[in-house]
């Protein structure tokens, strides 16, 4: 099979077409795709959800779903064609050779057993069994440096976090030393700082491994920095391939342009224009495509487009492309104007006024602060940007300002400078309205059995107190607002995709005229695409209505792009306060500085990256002294064990809680300019 | 506990005890007679007292104590029931299973719809027909479940086999049809994806992976079903007169015994109480999220 004197190619897809069977109709889904990864190299797949990225790995290693089948071509892994395999042949290659590890390490791990046993079952496969079994199996864990893997070997997949869980599915995925490691979204769903550190982890595993990898994900960043070569799919077909920097700098395909376009980079703001966006839809599975397959979407469509489809052009140097128009394909004029009309600079009194404010709660005997004395303000048309990792206390502080939970004795809440009562219940009705939410997740906040025009109407009534001829017109002028059609209202929240779905819940959070809405990771389940309009969105209804927003995300590009202010939580305290730009650029912060070197680049211009060590401390149990001391990359000594900083102010409006003094900080930081993609 | 059992009975008694397919004209006339007999709320505290004390009170038609009669009866129910489900559980999961694996292909229609037909069947025409087949036509099996006194193990057993029949069909069906939801669930989880792509021979994948998480949910049904069981047992026991609590209950209650009627009633709904709690008990020790929660 393999050519004498020449290493197989890791693996090669030739003109692979696969389709899933739904309501008796084969409906393609992969069309004749070509793919070839080299042995040792990474190959980063990319393109928005539903064009068929996993269902690339999953023909890989034969487990597509039951009504799925590989209609054509072929795919050898080593050198073997994978589709000739008997069933023993198949297991064999999957013991030996290929590996995968998916999204949600925590469905991925069998519940009912330790993870011991589940390591050591892939040893017994080679013939090792007993303490060698158990042995391997620690010294995998080890690997994927997990902290106390002793302990972990004994414990259930639910009593890890999720990081752990994932680094548990990829000391199992390397376990056989497989020469081909497929990685589909991997970090999707994972706190930032975890899903850095996690991709850290397989960055240095590489180098370690000589296994080959094929790396899925629609974070265009993450993939630029893992992968030597990267593939865009389109509706099943591969429209742009290249080295990875090729591809990000000069890319090709106006698809790959326009994705590139929708991510907030180098800094953007709000202020500076609009992002652009990439309008209508991928072409549903099974469509049928006669010229081009994003000639709906592309601005440079012209009739041949239509009529002709595109071969991939071969443009040298491995690169491909496949538009008539590829060498133009970067004057794409864009889908959404940039301009916007420079917001007047903002005097007025502040709309939110945060002063003391502690939520404790009572974890097994013990208090455990959630949130520790926090102050904050807000004026009208301004975003506060929350930013922290996952339980620094970003969503307790968004529910205390809901009312959805009451704050303890003390503090103080103040809505245009009357004071906010601490219960939902007890508010009265206009404030109640003032204060709104929108979540990460559409489907859970939209009633599934009503229409949309139900849905909206009823906030209408309820948060607006309109009826009649006034709630119509004023639906119609919500409707418009997140550029929705009537089309829309008629349906029920399942027919419409995600980011539709999340303009629904914005129009009615929207629906009482809100003074503040708290946006809570809005757009984490969206496609970048969608995301950019959502922003967009986001930022129009500001500028339109100076409404002030608390954003939460952990993508700190979007919550720059959106915010005038920042707060960083850490174990529920301020670490850092002040206007985005002074908190983005530095300097600023340790903790602030560790996260922002967490955030993958699309520029590829690896700075000096500072690491998180270790577990976030449990907020029942805080650190004495600084809580960050127990990771803090700057700890200075025994002070910050001993003695918890103040909450200083370094400029005006802007605050740092550290013993670092803030010439040295600019001292310390400044030989890194950093930068978020 | 006893009190417990008391409340678990489902509020319609007559139906819990004369079970889901008896005629309604039947529960009606039980309800009728136990709602009219109801005492006093003191009455029935004092009643509960005693019966505490294990004093179930004095049966009208005998003019002898309670208690015995209950007890050999409950016995020799338990013996029935016992047979059944040590038939049922296993080969009602062994069905699901084997048409989960089978996941659309013939053998999966056959034991879906086989199950879905005979469960949908009232113990009392199932009970019948088997009778009939079994009893009279093939007279491979005894008609009438009592044994002759003094009759050894197998004896009983032999004589417990026909009318244990209807009350495994009855069970059959919902066992298989959890375990194969069950199976199938956990076929299509990722964590059964993980196993198969480590490279697991097939059996190992699904006596490690799949069986455990698979018959977990199932357990809990099966609990429940033990109060269909029970409840089967008054129309199974009529027909095949044998001395068991279901037959004890109906004839006191066509005897106006109300000591007698009240003390089997909450006997069932001890039986009962204690059965679930048991699959409780077994689910969270199956259940590493549920046993090792409380520690965390
Ligand atoms: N079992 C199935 N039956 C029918 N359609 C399916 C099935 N699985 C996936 N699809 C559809 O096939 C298309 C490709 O799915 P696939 O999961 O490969 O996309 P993806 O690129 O991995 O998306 P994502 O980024 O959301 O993971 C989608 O439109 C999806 O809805
Ligand atoms: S072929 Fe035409 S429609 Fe397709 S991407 Fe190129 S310019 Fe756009
Ligand atoms: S006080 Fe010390 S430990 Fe805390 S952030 Fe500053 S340097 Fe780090
Ligand atoms: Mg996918």
């Amino acid at each position: 099979m393999t050519e004498p004197g020449q290493a197989a190619n890791a693996l090669e897809l030739k003109d692979l077409s696969v389709a899933y069977r739904v309501g008796r109709r084969n409906r393609a889904v992969l069309r004749n795709v070509n793919l070839t990864i080299k042995a040792g190299e990474a190959y980063g797949l990319v393109g928005e959800s539903g064009c068929g990225k996993s269902t690339v790995a999953l023909s890989v290693v034969r487990y597509l779903p039951r009504n799925g089948s590989i209609t054509g071509g072929s795919i050898a892994l080593d050198g073997k064609d994978v589709m000739k395999l008997d069933a023993e042949a198949l297991r064999r290659a999957r013991a030996d050779s290929v590996s995968m590890v998916y999204q949600d390490p925590g469905k991925a791990l069998n519940p009912s057993l330790r993870i011991g046993r589940q390591l050591t079952e892939i040893f017994e496969l080679t013939g090792v069994t007993g303490q060698a079994a158990q042995d391997k199996a620690l010294a995998m864990l080890n690997r994927v440096r997990i902290s106390d893997p002793a302990s972990v070997m004994q414990r259930y997949p639910h009593q890890l976090s999720g990081g752990m869980q994932q680094r548990v599915a990829i000391a199992m995925a390397l376990a056989n030393d497989p020469s081909m490691l497929i990685l589909d979204e991997p970090t999707t769903g994972l706190d930032a700082t975890v899903e850095a550190e996690v991709l850290d982890l397989i960055g240095q595993l590489r180098r370690e491994l000589s296994a080959s990898i094929l790396f899925i994900s629609h974070n265009l960043a993450v993939v630029s920095n893992m992968c030597d070569r990267v593939g865009v799919l389109y509706a099943g077909m591969l429209v742009e391939e290249g080295s990875t920097k090729d591809v990000f700098n000069d890319p090709r395909h106006p698809y790959t342009v326009a994705l590139l376009r929708c991510l907030p980079r180098g800094g953007q703001r709000k202020d500076q224009g609009r992002l652009d966006t990439i309008p209508g839809f991928l072409p549903g599975i099974g469509a049928t495509i006669a010229g081009c397959a994003f000639a709906d979407r592309c601005a440079l469509a012209t009739e041949r487009c239509r009529a002709e489809p595109p071969p991939l052009y071969e443009l040298g140097d491995g690169r491909l492309s496949r538009c008539h128009y590829h060498d133009k394909a970067q004057s794409l004029p864009r889908a959404t104007p940039a301009e916007i009309a420079a917001a007047a600079p903002k005097q007025a009194p502040p709309v939110l006024q945060v002063e003391g404010l502690n939520k404790t709660y009572a974890s097994h005997g013990r208090p455990l602060r959630a949130v520790k004395d926090v102050s904050v303000s807000l004026r009208p048309g301004e975003t506060l940007g929350l930013v922290g990792e996952s339980g620094s206390g970003k969503t307790t502080f968004a529910r205390l300002l809901l009312g959805l939970i009451a704050p303890d004795d003390g503090g103080s809440i103040e809505l245009e400078g009357k004071q906010l009562a601490p219960r939902l219940a007890s508010r009265s009705e206009d404030q109640v309205k003032a204060v709104q939410i929108v979540f990460q997740n559409p489907d859970s906040a939209l009633n599934r059995s009503h229409s949309i025009r139900h849905i909206l109407s009823r906030a209408l009534k309820r948060l607006g107190g309109l009826s009649g001829k006034t709630l119509d017109t004023r639906l119609e002028e919500l409707v418009r607002s997140v550029r929705l059609t009537d089309r829309h209202l008629a349906v029920k929240p399942r027919q419409l995709s995600g980011g539709l779905k999340q303009r629904v819940a914005i129009a009615r959070a929207f629906a009482g005229d809100p003074r503040i809405v708290v946006c809570d990771e809005p757009t984490s389940a969206l496609d970048v695409s969608v995301q950019a309009a959502i922003l967009n969105l986001l930022a129009d209804l500001q500028s339109r209505q100076d409404v002030s927003y608390i954003f939460i995300s952990h993508d700190l590009g979007v919550v720059r792009y959106l915010s005038d202010k920042i707060a960083v939580l850490y174990l529920g305290r301020i670490m850092e306060f002040g206007p985005s730009e002074a908190v983005f650029s530095g300097p600023h912060h340790p903790y602030t500085e560790a996260l922002l070197s967490a955030v993958p680049k699309l520029d590829r211009t690896e700075s000096l990256r500072i690491r998180l060590d270790g577990e976030i401390p449990s907020a029942a149990n805080p650190p004495t002294g600084c809580v960050f001391h127990t990771r803090c990359p700057r700890k200075i000594g025994a002070i910050c064990e001993t003695q918890e900083p103040e909450l200083t102010e370094v400029q005006p409006g802007h605050t740092i809680r550290c013993h670092i003094p803030y010439a040295e900080l600019a001292k310390l930081q400044k030989p890194k300019t950093m930068e978020t993609a | 506990m006893v009190f417990l059992g008391g409340q678990v009975l489902p509020g319609n008694v007559g139906r819990a005890i004369l079970g889901p397919f008896a005629d309604q004209r039947a529960v009606d006339a039980l309800n009728h007679s136990l709602g009219v007999d109801r005492p006093l709320l003191v009455q029935y505290g004092s009643w509960i007292w005693n019966f505490l004390h294990g004093d179930m009170g004095t049966s009208y038609v005998f003019r002898a104590p309670v208690a015995p009669f209950v007890v050999d009866a409950l016995g020799n129910s338990m013996k029935l029931a016992l047979v059944a489900f040590v038939l049922v559980v296993p080969i009602g999961i062994l069905g699901g299973v084997i048409a989960a694996l089978n996941f659309n292909r013939p053998l999966d229609r056959i034991i879906s719809l086989g199950g879905l037909s005979v469960t949908v069947l009232p113990e009392f025409v199932t009970g019948i027909i088997l009778i009939l087949i079994f009893g009279v036509w093939l007279r491979w099996l005894p008609i009438a479940a009592a044994w002759p006194k003094g009759a050894g193990f197998f004896t009983q057993l032999y004589y417990l086999i026909l009318p244990s029949l209807p009350l495994f069909l009855v069970l059959f069906g919902y066992i298989a049809r959890m375990a194969r939801s069950g199976m199938i669930e956990a076929l299509d989880s990722d964590y059964t994806r993980t196993a198969v792509l480590k490279g697991l021979p097939w059996r190992t994948v699904i006596w490690r992976h799949v069986l455990r998480n698979a018959l977990l949910p199932t357990i809990t049904v099966i609990a429940t079903q033990t109060g269909y069981l029970i409840g089967g047992l008054v129309v199974i026991e009529t027909l095949f007169r044998y001395q068991g609590i279901g037959s004890l209950i109906f004839t006191a209650a066509r005897g106006k015994d109300f000591p007698m009627l009240e003390a089997g009633i909450l006997t069932i709904g001890i039986v009962y109480a204690v059965a679930t709690l048991i699959a409780d008990f077994l689910y969270s020790v199956l259940n590493p999220r549920i046993r090792l929660g409380a520690e965390q």
